[in-house]
């Protein structure tokens, strides 16, 4: 049972006040200061007068800063759509491998997410890049099947032209898929592992394929799952700064860049205030709409 | 509880696998679709930092063409002083971090473990704010912390003058710990405490002799966590790092803009392989600690 503060009031101090005043110093002011801030407006280079205004929300509403927002909502849409294609199979496959395997592999799929962001970045840009292992493996097929083509009679293909892998938005998606995998692997082969596999076998065994257990039996099944490995997903992806800065060319912008760049080159911290706020209020509105479907779907089950 | 249920399945799989090239209906790894996914998956995510490490040890200054094994980027990178300097200063940051966050989130968990108390909802939430409040948000609220609100003091020696950056890193990644370690409290048997108190311990007797042992895989696993969690991140040090305070990543993405040399590749191969040894030890405490219990 939960004690009430009252019975050890010197051990619940002793306890109690160090996190909390952690918490309240160095969290919740500085995120008050930008929220104060985002009603702000600059009166000098580094004065910034709180009048309440609104007019840094209602910019933030101008169609520039609105595609930008509807395009990270699309990049962090696609991003979590490709991990959930690519995660499930994974998971799947290691909750239902024998004990041995399943500890290696889920070591494997977790050890790049241990690995440094930046490095792991700095790795896909020489593998993508014009010069990169990727364009140097279709050339290198591109030559073998023209020579083929010239072998049985026909015109060969002509000159391998590399393709631009980088500074474009596909860059940007792939990078955000290779960062994110792991998070949606994980909870997705936690809930796979705890399903009841009966149901599965009784499944099979009434005659339903494969696909079809697993998209009515098992999917269903592992929802919750499926809808936190979604939430972990996009979240982070959403407010992605570095993949999109380092992998994107000028129009694959994210939030979270033009962000940066109002606190940093623009110098217009109440209208970077009032987006980061903005950003947040999503991120708040996403695991809301989670919380809402778990809820739902643990009434019906 | 969970590893039983881990040696329990293949004693139920094992009379089905006596015909080896027959694999069972849920033996998805035994079936060929499902095993191309997971080892492309690997590839993806392994060919890059492979090729990373592999030519920190070629040849040329490009990255392209493999010229001959050579350690010079690391004799290179060791006296890039700068670079030196920045990765000290990751690790310091990260030691700092962690032994803070370990402390503040042990207590964190105890709190909400232990005490009912008025507000317990709002602290609770406002615990896990750092969780998921996105990097950029809170990267530029410590900006904004540290210009305006609480300037941290220019020229300080050495380490202290990573200060403002530690306390940054802290502040998101305690409530990871805490976290960790009021998961691991779950399992704990109040009676136990109450046990020594009845037998004369103090309160502070208590904390420290019987919860803080029993608590002591996740503050491991919560080191762990603070430790790796400090030392990726770029974010909110991009935006708390001053012109004499820069880390490791920070160093390596003003590199990434400048020139790409596989000085580059060589400290990240170091800072690769520091990661890995520390998840090692980390996994290797656990399983020690599990295998104690089972004893």
């Amino acid at each position: 049972m939960e004690q009430t503060w009252k019975q050890a009031k010197a051990a619940f101090a002793a306890i109690a006040v160090p996190p909390i005043a952690w918490l309240f110093l160095f969290f919740l002011v500085p995120m008050a200061v930008i929220w104060a801030y985002s009603f702000g407006e600059n009166t000098g280079p580094i004065t910034i007068d709180l009048t309440g205004t609104f007019a840094n929300y209602i910019r933030a509403l101008e169609p520039l800063y609105l595609q930008i927002f509807l395009k990270s909502l699309i990049v962090a849409g696609i991003t979590t759509l490709l991990c959930l294609i690519i995660g499930f199979p994974v998971a799947l496959a290691i909750a239902f491998a024998t004990p041995k395997m399943k500890s290696w592999l889920l070591l494997l799929i977790m050890l790049p997410f241990w690995t440094n962001l930046l490095i792991r970045t700095f790795a896909l840009i020489a593998v993508l890049r014009e010069q990169g292992y990727v364009n140097f493996a279709l050339e290198w097929l591109w030559n073998n099947a023209s020579g083929f083509m010239t072998l049985i009679g026909l015109q060969p293909f002509g000159e391998y032209e590399p393709l631009t892998l980088l500074y474009n938005n596909t860059a940007v998606i792939i990078g955000l898929v290779y960062v994110h995998l792991p998070f949606m692997v994980l909870p997705l082969y936690s809930a796979l592992d705890r399903m009841d596999r009966s149901l599965m076998e009784a499944s099979l065994d009434l005659g339903a394929g494969h696909m079809r257990t697993i998209w009515s039996v098992v999917v269903p099944l592992a929802a919750p799952g499926i809808a936190s490995g979604i939430l972990i997903t996009f979240i982070p992806a959403l407010g992605a700064y570095l993949t999109p800065d380092l992998l994107g060319g000028t129009d694959s912008q994210m939030i979270a860049n033009v962000i940066e760049r109002q606190f940093k080159r623009a110098n217009d911290w109440p209208f970077g205030a009032a987006l980061s706020f903005l950003l947040m209020y999503l991120t708040f509105i996403a695991i809301a709409a989670q919380a809402f479907i778990q809820r739902k779907s643990e009434r019906r089950g | 509880m969970a590893d039983e249920g881990l040696t329990a399945l293949p004693q139920v799989g094992r009379p089905k696998r006596e015909a080896r090239d027959k694999p069972g209906p849920l033996e998805y790894m035994r079936q060929w679709p499902l095993r191309v996914i997971v080892v492309a998956t690997l590839v993806f995510l392994y060919a890059p930092l492979i090729t990373l490490m592999a030519f920190s040890f070629n040849d040329s200054r490009r990255n392209i063409v493999w010229q001959g094994f050579t350690t010079d980027w690391y004799v290179k990178a060791f006296n890039n002083e700068s670079l030196l300097q920045a990765f000290i200063n990751s690790l310091t940051i990260a030691f700092f971090c962690t032994i803070i966050s370990v402390i503040l989130g042990a207590l964190a968990a105890v709190m909400l473990w232990r005490f009912r108390f008025p507000g317990k909802t709002v602290v609770e939430g406002s615990m896990a704010l750092p969780i998921v409040v996105p990097e950029i948000c809170l990267g530029v609220a410590m900006l904004v912390f540290f210009a305006r609100v609480m300037p941290w003091p220019m020229g300080l020696p050495w380490p202290l003058n990573l200060g403002a950056i530690t306390i940054a890193h802290v502040s998101f990644a305690f409530p990871f710990v805490a976290t960790v370690v009021r998961a691991r409290l779950s399992s704990f048997n109040r009676e136990l405490e109450e046990a020594a108190k009845d037998l004369g311990a103090s309160e502070w007797r208590t904390f420290w002799d019987v919860l803080v042992p029993h608590m002591q895989p996740g503050l491991i696993a919560g080191a762990l966590l603070a430790f790796t969690l400090s030392l990726d991140d770029f974010v909110i040090t991009f935006f708390t790092a001053g012109p004499d305070t820069i880390t490791f990543p920070v160093k390596v993405y003003s590199m990434l803009r400048f020139s790409v040399t596989p000085e580059v590749n060589a400290a990240s191969t170091v800072l690769i392989v520091v990661t890995v040894i520390l998840t090692a030890i980390g996994l290797q405490m656990q399983n020690n600690q599990s295998k104690e219990k089972k004893a």
